[in-house]
């Protein structure tokens, strides 16, 4: 190819293309799509990227800001919430993206997760669910379906899963979305949407694990995973006119909850400008 | 905090004055979970920050407090946590990941009867050497150690003067019974006490890096959403910030964490001394258990002993020179503490070749009383 | 497929793309350093553009097909992929 083809043009702009590319993920992991569709989502929003702060913990997901040009910070295992909370409160104006993994965000960390869904602080939280821990070989996560295996589970996994869209629902999240890394538009779509929402704002994308998942339950490549994810997949505007049977086993995409609610950082603001007064009498 | 122009002398808690000497050194973010005995702390913070315009939040444990606090300040705010020994154990990875990226920040140990949930409402000093090395891996920790309300306050601003200095995190070694107790006390006028902030790059956004190489081994510290984009991860890394595997950089990482605290460690050091110029006998106290121990020195000195009493306040880096010179002549060095021995080995480390060290502990919640002090220093002299 | 990727506000392509030979750029342009062989792209055009090198690696066989549906370089989950007609 000619020495002066460039990378994709999103790439070459909000990627920090200097560093060391191709990315760390294995070939076909639905990561780097998911990272797309983010970059094409800020990018159709057309916020700075001085106001844009990218938070992970650890797990393959979590790889994704080191590569993103935003402010970046890459925390430890399951807490990134929590460090996002607190870049939030310290600087409201900014748009905080918390990046995480089923392992990383409902194992670990799934006690930040709720009480952030509780609290419904301005985060979005883009939870890429592989069903399985990629990262350290191929453990059983909270999401790993039950009877599938995997590295801790040889025998199947003998325990339950989240429904990681109803558990946000129920712990208080005000905006509730999913899709999977086949529906690309869809998920540029709903991180949008996800981003534009003032609360804790939920973004599961649904993605393949072909080294670990696929291959010790036998699912096949990255190719037949995301193709499968098709065949699953059915929007929540459908499922709602379709009988039962016909949404039995299916995967529900889409805008799944959205309601208005106060926002932990506003109710904060208005408290601090309660005391504006008080603040300019003892400065004069 | 001094409403008027003139200092305000005031009867203020421990635990409040450890709050009063945070707002007084700047600190604008605090994030906190309810522990017996530091919760007057967070409390404090929850009354007084939003008047000050600064935030406060109770989060769901210490670990989200701790990493709370670390993305606030790496967003540019003055930031502090306060708990006591269980929540200071959950504390510590994160403590381990604001040392790596150097993110300034305070944690006040309020330390209770350990280990475990050992004595909530008691006296115990069993943490100092947790905030040695609680973390994991090497680590080089700053701790100070206030004896008095008033150091609660002042050594509270110091922490954070440390902390933003050396872009570090700094603890706090208070106690049940400091925390608690209640003295009369100067509250200082604004700009009394000099006030340290990070030092911030004056480079363009496109040569800035996060932990830029510098004579003094501290980088300057954008905070996000300053107009500077980096990256920060707990991953050993590069100036720029990005994760490395060569040798030579996590060489100059680790080392540059550790040499930025122990070559200027004389900026760190202090240490009070009561009646040491003559003395044969020392006793090696700090925090509390040094008030007793003032008082049996001069019970000492009563009976033409001479004895003296050497006081470290700030406990890490520990003042190895300053108290191996202290030790010249020194016949016996007696270490008290209300815990099973822990300062007692650096004293020993520094001392034993040339004189005998001895130890009184106290562990039971309660505290040593100056008699018991004094009668010890009758047997060991 | 062109229609529903540039979203609602943009009005539809009447025109369908067609590249002849030697006129205009290629349809698509691969920055193959950063590929990995992973298939995706070979596998979802509808159009069949592609064909796998040796090394499984995307060779724009066919550019004539391309539809500019956009999902080759959607999908790619390394960047490899511009359009030249987007």
């Amino acid at each position: 190819m000619p020495a002066t083809v460039q990378p994709s043009d999103v790439a070459y702009n909000y990627l920090r293309v200097k560093k060391n590319f191709p990315n760390v993920w294995c070939a076909g992991c639905g990561i780097g799509t998911v990272m797309g569709s983010i970059i094409r989502a800020i990018d159709k929003l057309g916020y700075s990227k001085n106001d844009i702060a990218l938070v992970s913990g650890i797990g393959c997901s979590s790889r994704l800001p080191v590569y993103c040009d935003f402010n970046t910070l890459h925390t430890t295992h399951g807490r990134a919430i929590a460090f996002a909370t607190g870049v939030k409160l310290a600087k409201p104006h900014m748009k905080v993206i918390v990046i995480t993994g089923d392992g990383d965000g409902l194992a670990i960390g799934g006690n930040h997760f709720i009480h952030a869904c509780r609290r419904n602080i301005d985060i979005t939280t883009i939870l890429i669910n592989n069903h399985i821990y990629g990262m350290t070989g191929g453990q059983c996560s909270p999401t790993t379906a039950h009877d599938k295996k995997a590295t801790t589970a040889p025998y199947g996994n003998l325990e339950n899963t989240f429904d990681v869209a109803q558990l946000a629902q129920a712990a208080g999240a005000s905006f509730v979305s999913r899709s999977t890394v086949y529906h690309v538009q869809q998920m540029d779509k709903l991180i949008g949407l996800a981003l534009e929402k003032k609360g804790f704002s939920l973004f599961e994308a649904i993605s393949n694990c072909h080294t670990y998942y696929g291959r010790l339950n036998k699912e096949g490549d990255a190719v037949s995973m995301i193709q499968d994810m098709k065949k699953i997949a059915l929007p929540i505007k459908a499922a709602k006119v379709l009988p039962p049977e016909k949404t039995k086993g299916k995967l529900l995409t889409g805008v799944l909850w959205d309601v208005e609610k106060p926002e932990f950082c506003s109710e904060y603001q208005k408290l601090i400008d309660n005391f504006k007064d008080e603040r300019e009498k003892n400065n004069a | 905090m001094a409403q008027s122009k003139n200092s305000v002398r005031r009867l203020v808690q421990g635990n409040e004055a450890s709050m009063l000497g945070a707002l007084y050194a700047g600190c604008n973010f605090f994030a906190g979970y309810p522990i017996t005995p530091s919760t007057e702390i967070a409390e404090g913070m929850a009354r007084m920050l939003p008047k000050k315009g600064g935030r406060f939040i109770q989060m769901e444990d210490e670990i989200g407090s701790m990493g709370a606090i670390i993305g606030a300040s790496a967003a540019g705010a003055k930031t502090m946590t306060a708990t006591s020994g269980p929540g200071f154990s959950l504390m510590q990875e994160n403590i381990g990941y604001a040392y790596i990226t150097e993110v300034p920040c305070v944690v006040v140990n309020v330390q209770r009867g350990g280990p475990s949930t050992g004595l909530p409402t008691k006296i115990g000093q069993q943490d100092t050497m947790q905030a040695r090395w609680g973390t994991h891996g090497d680590y080089t920790a700053i701790s100070v150690a206030p004896a008095s309300v008033r150091e609660c306050f002042e050594q509270t601003v110091k922490a954070f003067n440390f902390s933003e200095r050396f872009r570090t995190p700094v603890t706090v070694l208070s106690d049940e019974v400091l925390g608690h107790m209640r003295e009369v006390i100067t509250l200082p006028e604004e700009g009394e006490i000099e006030i340290i902030n990070r030092e911030k790059p004056d480079v363009p956004a496109e040569w800035y890096h996060h932990f830029e190489a510098t004579p003094n081994l501290v980088s300057p510290m954008a905070g996000f959403g300053e107009g500077y984009r980096f990256h920060m991860t707990g991953l050993v890394h590069d100036p720029e910030g990005f994760p490395t595997a060569d040798t030579n950089e996590i060489r100059k990482k680790l080392s540059k964490l550790r040499n930025k605290i122990v070559r200027f460690s004389d900026e760190l050091v202090q240490l009070e001394t009561t009646m040491m110029d003559d003395a044969n006998i020392a006793v090696v106290a700090y925090g509390t258990a040094a008030r007793a121990a003032q008082q049996a020195v001069l019970m000492a000195r009563d009976k033409r002993i001479r004895a003296g009493l050497i006081r470290p306040i700030t406990i890490w880096p520990f003042a190895d020179d300053q108290i191996r010179a202290l030790l010249k002549g020194i016949k016996t060095v007696l270490v008290v503490e209300l815990n099973m021995g822990q300062i007692v080995h650096e004293v020993d480390r520094l001392a034993h070749r040339h004189c005998k060290v001895e130890s009184l502990n106290r562990f039971d919640g309660e505290v040593l009383d100056p008699v018991e002090i004094f009668k010890r220093i009758l047997e060991v002299k | 497929m062109a229609e529903e990727k540039t979203g609602d506000q943009v009005e539809p392509k009447k025109v369908r793309f067609s590249f002849q030979e030697g006129k205009g750029q290629p349809p698509l342009n691969l920055y193959l350093h950063w590929c990995k062989a992973c298939n995706i792209c070979i596998a979802f055009c509808p159009q069949k553009v592609f064909d796998p090198d040796r090394d499984g690696k995307p060779i724009v066989a066919r550019p004539e097909q391309c539809t500019q549906c956009a999902i080759c370089w959607l999908h790619c989950p390394d960047f490899v992929i511009t359009s030249n007609y987007k």
